[in-house]
């Protein structure tokens, strides 16, 4: 059992979670994720640890509810336990000095996006961070982000917060000034972001580098489920990465695969009590 | 029931049939094959057993369960004597006793062989193991070992981990197993369905070690939560019996295709996460018409599975024919009776699929038997230019599996094989002092019974390296 220390909302149905998990902070690397199965008979859902503290023995989870195991995390208070968690799984994010790079976080992407900027800061890169969100209420760790970054631009589809439009639209002016012009760029968010994103740096030849988030079981390269392709060759999320160089990713059948199972987990959010249904958000797949 | 019979009336009895769920009820639903022999049934094939001086059943045992000794005493009805003998050489009885391929182990050598078939000796092993577990207070009392002092890390609570900690507990060793997933048993809980283990029997078996001693932690993935340098930091000695877990791919055109899993993947998904039960959330893709690649046990299981889950047609696709296969006999001739197609000689050429990315059919190539190859078995080659069509809507590739890097990965001294597995001595012993290894791991793809027996003499070796004034 682990138990959950805190457990506050950050934008609509995105919870932070802080969890004790003693021996996974003190394995923990910026990059990697755990296994999450919150009670019996649930599903195993797969959350990036956005920090952790070796000392305290706890580790930082940002989640998203999109359906019902995910709304049974969000849902657990402080003082009580989530049944299983496992790692840290995936490798650690290969941080280099780059010189300049750009971290783009979209929605809940932001949060497994902030370790890695973190680190990316620590090893002395010039950090720019763009954060895109449908509105307002769904930019977070814009605070956060900002003590490392040179400077954090925001993006609303709805022009709530900072400027109207895509993230993409910020990158392309980073890009376009000689000053600001990233050697990196390090992507987290729905696919489709991180598609655009791929696609607009590939051109210019920057390095993107993005976390992918298939269907997992195990997380251990056991079952072969979040099978990715990357320069035409079959690789596992789980243990080859999560993140990948994006100019290499088949996104097309990333979107494809994580339809899989679409009209069952729509039955299963169908069956949940109406008082239930607001606390999750419908994920565009 | 008369006890001693002339010689004449031992060899005049016919081997039992085990008495088995009607194959039509049973193919769409979940419920054990198998029922298990009645306790008439179980003396009166015990009485077969001839108490040969020889013993060759007992060297055919992979962890040398005094066969004869037990079988006596199921004769003569003395069932807690029984369960004593089997539970002392046997961690897994109930397990052993419906998974085990005795066909070709104790039973193959036994005397009776020739005439009237052997002595149903796994029949009986399930048997006295069932019993026991329904008659825990009629158990004659083991003794409690001197507890030794010594402490044994055991990575994976699969067969070879699980003999392991109970041979070790039983000689006083204070045993703690690391398990990465969130249930115990490993591939007796993710592999094998409930229909031929059913789940409250790997439950059973491992309380009765946590009874006896043995600490078990779920989701402590070795080389990941901690290293195999930590074990070896904080025990006296350790044992690997992580398995084999990573799938092997067909590495074929349309292999990503939805609907297409690894054998792996949609055993899981079923089996330790339940998708077969109505009550739990688990999604899984429940083919009309499903194709299974491969001829194993696993195969068998899949397809098997398959057809409980509704599908109309659910075939084995195999690339040789039925006497190469390595499933075992039990899980062909179940797989026939429950109306499992077999399209043999014939092998996957390409996955392919629908303009929405699911999968529709398989191209395959006919094969034919050419020359043995290493295997001994006759190696399949095309027929240059005779292909065919399969539909299917869900393919399961249950081609096999090859090591799991993720422990050996992280442990740079330890000694491995050229295909990732870990080199070991007939013991069990590796590179690194006080760590051993055993089952998958070790073998590649193999039974059981076989990891079983590599953990059980790797305990003795581990108890040996223990005892060693240092």
């Amino acid at each position: 059992m682990f138990e959950v220390l805190e457990n506050d909302t950050l934008a609509p149905n995105v919870h932070r979670l802080v969890v004790r998990a003693p021996r996974i902070a003190k394995a923990r690397k910026p990059g990697q994720f755990v296994i999450v199965h919150p009670q019996k008979g649930g599903e195993r859902i797969p959350l990036t640890i956005a920090d952790a503290d070796p000392e305290d023995g706890t580790i930082t989870l940002f989640v998203q509810a999109i359906g019902a195991s995910t709304l049974k995390i969000t849902g657990t208070p402080p003082g009580s336990s989530l049944l299983d968690i496992a790692g840290p799984l995936g490798k650690e994010t290969d941080i280099e000095n780059w010189g300049r790079v750009v971290c783009v976080g979209g929605g809940v992407g932001t949060a497994v996006l902030y370790p890695q900027a973190k680190a990316l800061a620590d090893a002395g890169n010039e950090v720019t961070t763009i954060i895109g969100g449908r509105s307002a209420p769904f930019i977070i760790l814009a605070e956060e982000l900002g003590r490392f970054s040179r400077e954090v631009l925001i993006t609303t589809e709805d022009g709530s917060l900072g400027k109207q439009g895509f993230v993409t639209n910020a990158l392309q002016e980073l890009i376009d000034d000689p000053l600001r012009c990233p050697q990196a760029i390090f992507a987290v968010g729905p696919v489709p972001m991180m598609r655009a994103v791929c696609e607009l740096s590939r051109p210019y030849g920057i390095k993107t580098i993005v976390s992918l988030n298939p269907i997992m079981i195990d997380g251990t390269g056991m079952c072969g489920g979040c099978r990715v392709s990357i320069a035409g060759e079959t690789k596992f999320a789980c243990v080859d990465g999560p993140e990948f160089d994006g100019h290499q990713v088949d996104f097309a059948l990333l979107m494809d695969r994580l339809t899989m199972y679409r009209d069952q987990e729509a039955r299963l959010v169908e069956d949940l009590p109406e008082s239930l249904k607001g606390k999750i958000t419908k994920v565009k797949k | 029931m008369k006890k001693n019979l002339s010689h004449k009336e031992t060899m005049a009895i016919e081997r039992v049939k085990m008495p088995e769920q009607d194959p039509r009820q049973r193919s769409r639903n979940f419920q054990e094959v198998n029922l298990g022999l009645t306790k008439q049934q179980a003396m009166r094939e015990a009485q077969r057993c001839l108490q040969c001086k020889s013993q060759p059943c007992v060297e055919g045992c992979p962890v040398r369960v005094r066969i004869p000794e037990f079988l006596e005493a199921v004769a003569e009805d003395n069932m807690p004597l029984a369960a004593h003998i089997l539970l002392a050489d046997n961690t897994l009885p109930a397990v052993c006793g419906r998974v085990c391929p005795q066909e070709e182990q104790c039973e193959i050598v036994c005397v009776r062989s020739a005439k009237s078939g052997p002595v149903a000796i796994g029949y009986l092993e399930r048997y006295v193991a069932d019993w026991a577990m329904q008659n825990p207070d009629k158990l004659l009392k083991q003794d409690r070992p001197e507890p030794s002092g010594k402490t044994v890390a055991v990575v994976g609570s699969g067969p070879a981990g699980l003999t392991m900690a109970g041979e070790l507990a039983h000689l006083g060793h204070q045993v703690t197993i690391f398990e990465a997933l969130h249930e115990t048993g490993g591939v007796l809980r993710y592999g094998i369905p409930e229909f031929r283990l059913p789940k409250d029997i790997v439950d059973a078996e491992v309380d009765r070690l946590k009874k006896i001693g043995v600490t078990i932690e779920c989701n402590v993935i070795i080389g990941k939560t901690l290293t195999l340098d930590d074990l070896i930091r904080q025990f006296d000695a350790v044992f690997i019996g992580n398995g084999a877990g990573l799938p092997m791919m067909l590495n074929i055109e349309g292999e990503n295709l939805k609907g297409v899993f690894s054998a792996n993947e949609y055993l899981t998904r079923v089996n330790l996460m339940g998708a077969w039960r109505d009550d739990l959330p688990t999604p899984i893709i429940q083919g009309r018409r499903v194709v299974v690649i491969g001829g194993g046990n696993t195969a068998m299981d899949a397809v098997r599975t398959a057809r409980r889950l509704g599908a109309e047609r659910a075939i084995i696709l195999y690339r040789r024919s039925e006497a190469e296969m390595p499933a075992r006999d039990e899980e062909i001739k179940h797989a026939k009776e429950e109306g499992i197609e077999f399209i043999l000689l014939a092998a996957p050429l390409e996955v392919l699929g629908d303009d929405k990315g699911w999968v529709n059919g398989l191209r395959c190539q006919r094969m034919k038997l050419g020359e043995p190859d290493a295997s001994g078995r006759r190696r399949p080659q095309p027929i240059e230019g005779d292909t065919f069509l399969l539909e299917a809507d869900v393919v399961v590739n249950a081609i096999g599996t090859r090591p799991n890097p993720l422990l050996t990965s992280t442990a740079p001294n330890l000694g491995l094989s050229a295909k990732g597995n870990i080199a070991t001595d007939e013991n069990g012993a590796t590179s690194i002092p006080g760590v051993f290894a055993g089952g998958d791991i070790v073998r590649g793809g193999a039974t059981v019974i076989l990891a079983m027996g590599d953990g059980k003499k790797a305990a003795a070796a581990i108890d040996n390296y223990l005892r060693k004034p240092s």
